[in-house]
C-alpha cells in the first residue's frame, strides 16, 4: 500500500498523456460493451429458452400455416402435457412500418401457463382471460409507446385483413415484465379466438405450436413422435426444442455474429498497441529514476511490480469506466426496439470485459516492466548523463 | 513568402527524417489510425453491398403491383380476375401481337441449409411464367438452360447458389414432399431476385396449397415515366384494390431499414475508434514534440518562424495517419472487397445474399478521416511546440 503514492505522483507526472490513454482505453471498453450488448440482442433468445418446450412448425417453412386441429393430436401424443397456438401477426401501428415490434395471437391461459419467464399481475391476468379483444403488452413496449392499461390500439395486419377492411382494435389489459434480463419484452400478445372470429380468411390457421413436455431427457423422442403423427400429411411438420428454434432464427442473421468479433479484435489490437506503447515510452523516459531507485535498494522485483501495477491502473480506471458507460447507456434501452428488442450488457459479457482489463493492465505493462526489472543500475545512472 | 515556404518545406524534411529515431510511438500512431480505418471500410462495405444487391442496376421500367396495405411480396395477394385486370391497363409495353408484358407471380419461402454454416435459412422461392423473363430484360441464364414449363424444375439466381447448399446445376433439392431438379443458373431479374429461387407457377400453386391466385404482377412500361399513367389507372379501378410503382423504388423502400441499420452501427463504432486513434496520435504527437523541444527551439533561435514550425508538426502527423490510413484500406480491401455473405432482411423476411463491395468513394472517405485524425493529431502539440519560450526549451534537457 505505501507505494500507491509513488504509483500516483508516477501518473501524474505526465497529466495530458495519462488523461489521453486512460481515454482511448475507455473508449475500447465502451465500444466491447456495446459491441457486446448488440451481439447478445441478436442471439439472446436462444439463452432463455426452456429446455422442456418445443416448437412445432410447418415443415416447408416458418411462412407456412398448420391447422388447428393439429393442436389436440399434438396433445395426444405421449409425454407432451399440452400445445400453444401463436400466430405471426406482423401488426401495423399508425400506418408506419418503423413502429414495429411482435404482434403475436395465442392462447391466452396455456400461453401464461408455458411461459411462467413472463410475470403478469393476478388482476391483469383475470382481466385478459376476460376480454375478448384484450391484449398484454411487454414493458419495454408499453414504454415505448406510453400505452397504459385501458388503452385501445388500432393495428392494420397486411397478413391477417380484418372483415371488411377495417383496423382491428385491441384493449390493453395488462402490462408484462420478465423475471430475467434476457426476457424479451418488446412485443404483444392478443387472443387467438379474437383473431380468428375475426379474420377475413385464412380460419383456423396457426403459425406455429409451442409445445410444453413433461421430462425435458425425452424432448427428441417427443419432437420426433410429433413429426411422425403427420408425416406425409399436406401438413408435416419440424418440431425442434425450443432453443434449437431459436438459435435457427439467429443464424438467419448470419455472419453477423462473425463480424462483430472481428471488429472486436481490430478495436482491441489496435487500442493495446496504443496503450503498450505510452507505457513503454513512460519507462524509457524514467530509466534513471528506476536505476535510482535500485541503487537505493528496491528489488528487482519489486520494480517490476510497481511498473505493472501503473498499467494497471491505468487499464482499470479507463476500463471500468469504459464498462460502466456501457452498462449505462444498454440500461437506457435499445435505440432501434423493432430490430434490437433484447437489449442488456449480459453478465457474461460484464464478467469478459474486466478479465480484459486486467489483461490489458498485465500485457500492456509486463515488456516495460521486464525492461526495467534488467536494468543495471550503472548503465541506468549513466545513459542521460 | 518564399523564405516563408521553404522554412516550411525545410523544418518538415527535416522532422520527417527524425521520424526513424522515434519508430515505435510513429508506428503505433499509423497503425491505431489503419485500424480505424480498416473498420470503417469493413462495416461500411456490408451496407455497400447490401445496397448493391438490393439496387436494380438493369432495366427501370419494370412496374411492379402488390394488394393494397401489403408492405412485402409475401403479404400481398391477388385473385387471377384481378392480375388481368392489371394487364389491361395503360402504359404497359406490348408485343407486336398485342399482348401485355406483364407477368403474375408467386412468392413463397422454402428452408434450404447455408453452404457455410449448413444451419437453415429462408430462402424465396418465386413462381413465374413464361413472360418474366421478357418483363426483365437484363435476365440472363449464365448456366444450365431455362426452366420448362410443367415440370419440377427450378433455376436459381447467381447470390442463392452461391449461398444455399444443394444449387448446383444437375442437382436436386427436396422440398416438402417434392422433388425439384435445378437446370440453372441466372443472373439479374432485378435486384434481389439473384438471391431468389424460380420456378414454373403452375407448377408451385398446388405444391403451396395456392391454387386460388399470385401475389404480384411485374409489368414491363412503355417507358419509366408511364409509372404515374399506369398507377393512375389502377388505383382509380374500382374493381381492384392494388397498389403500383417502379420496381426500383419498391427494392429501395424494402432495403432502407438494414442499410441504414448497418450504415448507424458503421458510423457508430467508427466515430468512437476515430476518437480512441486521434487520443493515440495526440499522445505519440505531444511526445515528440517534447522529444524534440530543444531541437525546435534552436531552430526558433536560428531565425525559423512560429507558423513553419507548427505547419511541419501537423505535416508529420498527417504524414503518419496517411501511411496508416492507406495501409488500413488497403488490408480492408484486399480481405473484404467481394467476401460473400447473406443475412436475413427484416423487412421481407428472406435471405439476401450479397458480396461486400469497397467502393471507391469508401475508400476516398476513409482516406478522409484519417487525414482528418492525423490533423487534429497535430494540432495542439504543434501549437505547443511554437508556443515554447526560446530560452527556457534551450536549457531544458
Amino acid at each position: 500500500m505505501k507505494f500507491l503514492a509513488l504509483i500516483w505522483s508516477n501518473l501524474k507526472r505526465k497529466k495530458l498523456r495519462t488523461a489521453l490513454t486512460l481515454l482511448s482505453i475507455f473508449i475500447a471498453f465502451l465500444l466491447f460493451g456495446l459491441l457486446c450488448t448488440i451481439k447478445e440482442s441478436f442471439t439472446g433468445g436462444v439463452t432463455m429458452a426452456g429446455a422442456d418446450r418445443l416448437i412445432t412448425r410447418h415443415k416447408v417453412s416458418l411462412i407456412m400455416s398448420l391447422p388447428e386441429a393439429h393442436r389436440v393430436k399434438i396433445e395426444r401424443i405421449n409425454g407432451v402435457a399440452y400445445a400453444v397456438p401463436f400466430v405471426w401477426f406482423n401488426g401495423i401501428y399508425q400506418d408506419k412500418p418503423e413502429n414495429f415490434f411482435a404482434t403475436i395471437p395465442t392462447d391466452p391461459e396455456a400461453f401464461l401457463k408455458m411461459y411462467p419467464e413472463y410475470t403478469l399481475p393476478e388482476a391483469e391476468k383475470k382481466a385478459w382471460l376476460e376480454t375478448r379483444s384484450g391484449a398484454i403488452v411487454g414493458r419495454t413496449l408499453a414504454d415505448r409507446f406510453q400505452w397504459k392499461v385501458g388503452d385501445r390500439i388500432p393495428l392494420m395486419s397486411p397478413i391477417w385483413p380484418h372483415t371488411g377492411d377495417t383496423a382491428w382494435e385491441f384493449d390493453i389489459v395488462g402490462i408484462f415484465d420478465g423475471t430475467k434480463k434476457s426476457a424479451d419484452t418488446s412485443g404483444m400478445y392478443m387472443r387467438y379466438d379474437y383473431l380468428d372470429e375475426g379474420r377475413a380468411r385464412g380460419d383456423g390457421e396457426v403459425g406455429w405450436y409451442g409445445v410444453q413436455i413433461a421430462d425435458p431427457d425425452r424432448a427428441t423422442e417427443v419432437a420426433a413422435a410429433i413429426d411422425k403423427e403427420f408425416e406425409n400429411s399436406p401438413y408435416e411438420t419440424k418440431t425442434e426444442p425450443e432453443g434449437a428454434f431459436m438459435q435457427g432464427f439467429a443464424q438467419q442473421i448470419g455472419d453477423m455474429g462473425t463480424i462483430l468479433t472481428a471488429i472486436l479484435s481490430s478495436v482491441f489490437f489496435t487500442i493495446l498497441l496504443v496503450a503498450g506503447n505510452t507505457m513503454a515510452q513512460t519507462v524509457r523516459e524514467r530509466t534513471e529514476e528506476i536505476g535510482v531507485l535500485k541503487a537505493m535498494g528496491f528489488t528487482n522485483e519489486l520494480v517490476l511490480a510497481l511498473v505493472l501495477a501503473e498499467s494497471s491502473v491505468i487499464a482499470m480506471v479507463g476500463g471500468f469506466a469504459g464498462l460502466a458507460a456501457a452498462w449505462l447507456i444498454a440500461a437506457g434501452g435499445s435505440p432501434v426496439p423493432g430490430m434490437l428488442p433484447i437489449f442488456y450488457f449480459a453478465p457474461h459479457y460484464v464478467a469478459l470485459g474486466v478479465a480484459l482489463v486486467f489483461a490489458l493492465g498485465f500485457v500492456a505493462g509486463i515488456l516495460p516492466a521486464l525492461q526495467a526489472m534488467r536494468l543495471q543500475i550503472a548503465v541506468a545512472l549513466r545513459r542521460n548523463a | 513568402m518564399m523564405n516563408w515556404l521553404s522554412q516550411i518545406v525545410s523544418v518538415s524534411l527535416f522532422s520527417l527524417r527524425t521520424i526513424p529515431a522515434r519508430k515505435g510511438a510513429a508506428i503505433t500512431t499509423a497503425i491505431g489510425i489503419a485500424g480505424v480505418v480498416a473498420v470503417f471500410v469493413g462495416v461500411l462495405s456490408i451496407a455497400e453491398g447490401f445496397r448493391a444487391a438490393m439496387t436494380v442496376s438493369g432495366p427501370q421500367d419494370v412496374a411492379i403491383v402488390l394488394r393494397a396495405g401489403a408492405d412485402s411480396e409475401m403479404t400481398s395477394g391477388l385473385t387471377r380476375e384481378e392480375t388481368r385486370l392489371i394487364a389491361d391497363a395503360p402504359g404497359i409495353a406490348r408485343t407486336p401481337e398485342g399482348a401485355p408484358f406483364t407477368s403474375s407471380e408467386l412468392f413463397v419461402m422454402v428452408n434450404l441449409p447455408k453452404r457455410s454454416t449448413g444451419t437453415d435459412a429462408n430462402v424465396p422461392m418465386r413462381g413465374v411464367g413464361k413472360e418474366a423473363m421478357a418483363v426483365r430484360s437484363d435476365f440472363k441464364i449464365l448456366e444450365g438452360r431455362n426452366i420448362e414449363l410443367g415440370k419440377n424444375e427450378v433455376i436459381a439466381g447467381i447470390g442463392a447458389a452461391r449461398s444455399f447448399a444443394g444449387l448446383d446445376v444437375g442437382k436436386k433439392i427436396h422440398i416438402g414432399m417434392i422433388d425439384w431438379e435445378v437446370v440453372g443458373i441466372f443472373s439479374g431479374g432485378g435486384g434481389s431476385a439473384e438471391s431468389e429461387i424460380w420456378t414454373d407457377s403452375a407448377v408451385l400453386q398446388p405444391a403451396y396449397n395456392r391454387q386460388e391466385g399470385f401475389q404480384s404482377v411485374y409489368a414491363k412500361l412503355i417507358s419509366p415515366q408511364d409509372i404515374d399513367q399506369f398507377r393512375g389507372a389502377l388505383e382509380s379501378n374500382p374493381q381492384l384494390k392494388v397498389k403500383a410503382m417502379l420496381q426500383s423504388e419498391w427494392l429501395s423502400e424494402q432495403s432502407t431499414m438494414l442499410t441504414g441499420f448497418i450504415q448507424g452501427i458503421g458510423y457508430f463504432i467508427t466515430g468512437l475508434m476515430a476518437l480512441g486513434a486521434l487520443f493515440g496520435a495526440l499522445n505519440t504527437m505531444y511526445s515528440a514534440v517534447a522529444a524534440r523541444t530543444r531541437e525546435i527551439a534552436t531552430l526558433r533561435a536560428l531565425g525559423f518562424g512560429a507558423s513553419p514550425i507548427v505547419l511541419s508538426v501537423m505535416f508529420e502527423s498527417l504524414v503518419l495517419s496517411l501511411a496508416g490510413g492507406a495501409a488500413g484500406a488497403a488490408a480492408a480491401y484486399f480481405t473484404l472487397n467481394g467476401y460473400q455473405a447473406s443475412t436475413i432482411n427484416w423487412q421481407s423476411f428472406s435471405q439476401i445474399a450479397f458480396a461486400f463491395t469497397v467502393t471507391p468513394a469508401l475508400l476516398a472517405n476513409a482516406i478522409l478521416w484519417a487525414a482528418v485524425i492525423g490533423v487534429l493529431g497535430g494540432l495542439f502539440p504543434a501549437i505547443r511546440a511554437a508556443r515554447l519560450p526560446i530560452a527556457t526549451a534551450l536549457r531544458e534537457i
